[in-house]
């Protein structure tokens, strides 16, 4: 027997599995995320908020709403001073890796003209980081130490006449393992833009007069800017979180804000730790709202 | 405005690695003119418009802009000005910067360079945009504002590399009137990449066809279109039959060819000894239905397909050892006696739409 149906009319044929509301799916969809952030950043980032407000003596922590911890950490000279240190690394180390960072990437995005080989150069700068980043930074100190590398290469070659000791163990070499460890940072999102800047824009500004040099300051750096942005955020927010590199590179004679905290945690003083940690967040978050104020960086998200 | 320049390319090669883009070409584009450079992707017409702008080096061979030899000479230097392809909008200047910028780079004051900027782009009817971004406008003010900024250098040559590719078929169409007219008050020679031959047909007055990188003529569009050269270029402008076979007779008066298991087709001598390759070209509208009057002036073919367009009628036939010939029928012809696919029909064309084709040397 056969049924005649007209096309078009009739009841649409039901529909199989079940369905759900498209309101609930974006939340189910967004699930999996908001546990992991909830989880591992929003709940102990609240957890440091409410110890910074507690009490604490030599062996024990106390539940209470006190300023003190604040008071004493904004209070204190000390950790103004040490602000201050870690704030000049900061500066030092962005400097110096916007600089080497913008060279690597402009050299592997203009001058390399294979995408196959920008790959294979890119890939070499990133080998350094098979390996941690304690063993890079403990690598240094046989190289710049007073018996290092460095030095008896001077005093062999009668260059000096005795080891050079501000090599190792000084703000010199701090900031020299920070370049060291963080100037991928910096060439990883610059190269990015610059891969994306159309090369016929650098045509079209030769071909309106530009000299090599303003081809540079006037379309390449401009475009290139989102890339330094998000750079100099990766490095700023690791310069000014790091303790280890601080500690092993100074032999511990300078002071970073994370040491400090390391060191407060160490003798059980968590409340003050957490008050300290709290500070460094907010002036953090300063700093990159200040960037993102300054660069728009929608465009390379 | 008025210094129109002549362009001259005197035997210019452009060798990448081991393959040739270009094969000693020369050309003389008469100053104040509308240049056409025509053929389909990979011919060398976008490398020939570099080489003049600058963007290219120079294998071998020189280009003249005017009386001055600028083969040596950067971009900016020759008095050309250069519209790229995708227009090359700078994305993070507004538009009086993007027109402003060749001023800056000559460290023109400010005031003064936006000033000029700014009436460049009134000149082009793009005020009321003057302070946004390239990539808020349309395609068509693009193109304007990238007009804007080659010309605002008071250029002797413009050079466009296929300027309206990038447009919908009717903006297309608009723009492309403009730049003729543009041309036209402006007076300086426009040199257009294209692979459009409807554009060059529409636009210039020389277009110079290029295939594989060597001219294959250089000619008004007229000539190109009623004397093509080349069977290359008689195929690649359209509306034309190319018949390709071996001369069988060759004196004074005729020229007889034949195809390869086909016909003999008749042509006017040529000179082309017997026994060697020969093509003629038949255009489309010139062939008719019917008795074939003189031998060698058409064929008996099977229609193979036929296409209703209006005021005319496309009817391709097969037959006499060729492939595919186009008719094209206006419409109160084909309706006086209409035929059908499959029919076999006599198609005829006259001994002085027979087109003698040369070969590419």
């Amino acid at each position: 027997m056969t049924t005649v149906r007209f096309i078009g009319a009739g009841t649409p044929r039901p529909k199989r599995g079940f369905r759900v509301s498209p309101k609930f799916a974006s939340y189910l969809q967004a699930t999996p995320l908001t546990l992991i952030l909830g989880c591992f950043l929003a709940l102990p980032l609240l957890m440091i908020i409410v110890v910074s407000f507690w009490d604490y003596d030599f062996a024990q922590m106390y539940p209470d709403f006190l300023l003190m911890n604040y008071e004493e950490t904004l209070g204190s000279w000390v950790t103004w001073q040490t602000y201050f240190n870690t704030l000049k690394y900061a500066a030092m180390v962005w400097a110096i890796t916007l600089f080497l960072g913008f060279w690597v990437a402009y050299f592997l995005a203009f001058h390399i003209r294979t995408t196959a080989m920008q790959m294979v150069l890119f890939l070499i700068c990133t080998v350094p980081f098979l390996t941690s980043n304690i063993i890079r930074m403990i690598s240094w100190i046989p190289v710049l130490g007073r018996n290092g590398l460095i030095n008896s290469g001077l005093v062999n070659a009668g260059i000096v006449s005795e080891p050079v000791e501000w090599l190792l163990y000084s703000d010199f070499a701090v900031v020299l393992a920070m370049v060291h460890l963080y100037t991928l940072f910096m060439v990883t999102p610059i190269f990015n833009t610059l891969m994306r800047i159309d090369k016929s824009l650098v045509e079209a500004a030769r071909d309106a007069g530009a000299t090599s040099w303003q081809v540079l300051t006037n379309v390449i750096i401009p475009l290139a800017k989102p890339g330094m942005a998000i750079g100099t955020i990766f490095v700023v927010t690791l310069v000014m979180a790091d303790f280890s590199t601080v500690q092993v590179m100074s032999g511990g004679q300078s002071a970073s804000v994370a040491l400090m905290m390391k060191n407060q945690m160490s003798l059980l003083q968590y409340p003050a730790a957490a008050a300290n940690a709290v500070v460094l967040l907010v002036l953090v978050l300063m700093m990159v709202a200040g960037i993102l104020r300054i660069v728009d960086i929608r465009k390379e998200l | 405005m008025t210094k129109a320049a002549e362009i001259e390319i005197a035997s210019v090669t452009k060798v990448y690695g081991s393959t040739t883009a270009v094969h000693a070409i020369s050309l003389k584009i008469p100053a104040g003119s509308y240049c056409c450079l025509l053929g389909p992707s990979g011919c060398g017409k976008t490398t020939t418009l570099r080489m003049i702008a600058g963007h290219e080096s120079i294998t071998s061979g020189d280009v003249l802009l005017g009386n001055k030899n600028v083969t040596d000479l950067a971009p900016a230097a020759r008095g050309t000005a250069m519209m790229f392809q995708s227009y090359a909008l700078f994305p993070h200047l507004d538009l009086i910067d993007n027109v402003a910028f060749s001023l800056k780079m000559k460290g023109i004051d400010k005031e003064t360079r936006r000033a000029k900027a700014l009436e460049m782009l009134k000149l082009m009817q793009l005020e009321p945009y003057a302070n946004r971004r390239p990539a808020q406008l349309s395609g068509g003010q693009q193109q304007r504002v990238a007009l804007a900024r080659a010309l605002i250098t008071d250029p002797e040559a413009l050079l466009l590399d296929e300027p309206l590719s990038a447009l919908d078929p009717f903006l297309k169409i608009r723009m492309r009137a403009e730049l003729k007219k543009l041309q036209t008050s402006l007076g300086i020679t426009f040199v257009h990449v294209t692979h459009s031959q409807e554009e060059a047909m529409a636009l210039a007055d020389i277009i110079v066809v290029m295939n594989d990188g060597r001219i294959e003529q250089a000619a008004p569009p007229r000539t190109v279109f009623e004397r093509p050269a080349t069977a290359f270029v008689a195929r690649f402008m359209g509306d034309h039959n190319v018949i390709s076979g071996r001369v069988t007779t060759s004196n004074m008066t005729e020229t007889v060819l034949s195809v390869p298991a086909g016909g003999s087709f008749w042509a006017p001598s040529s000179g082309t000894p017997e026994g060697d390759p020969a093509d003629i070209a038949i255009r489309t509208d010139r062939v008719k239905i019917g008795e074939v009057a003189q031998t060698g002036l058409g064929f008996t073919g099977t229609i193979s397909n036929i296409e209703y367009r209006g005021s005319s009628v496309k009817l391709v036939a097969t037959g006499a050892g060729i492939e595919e010939f186009t008719a094209i029928l206006s419409d109160t012809m084909f309706f006086a006696t209409p035929v059908k696919v499959g029919e076999a029909i006599q198609l005829s064309w006259a001994p002085e739409d027979v087109i003698v084709l040369g070969r590419p040397h």
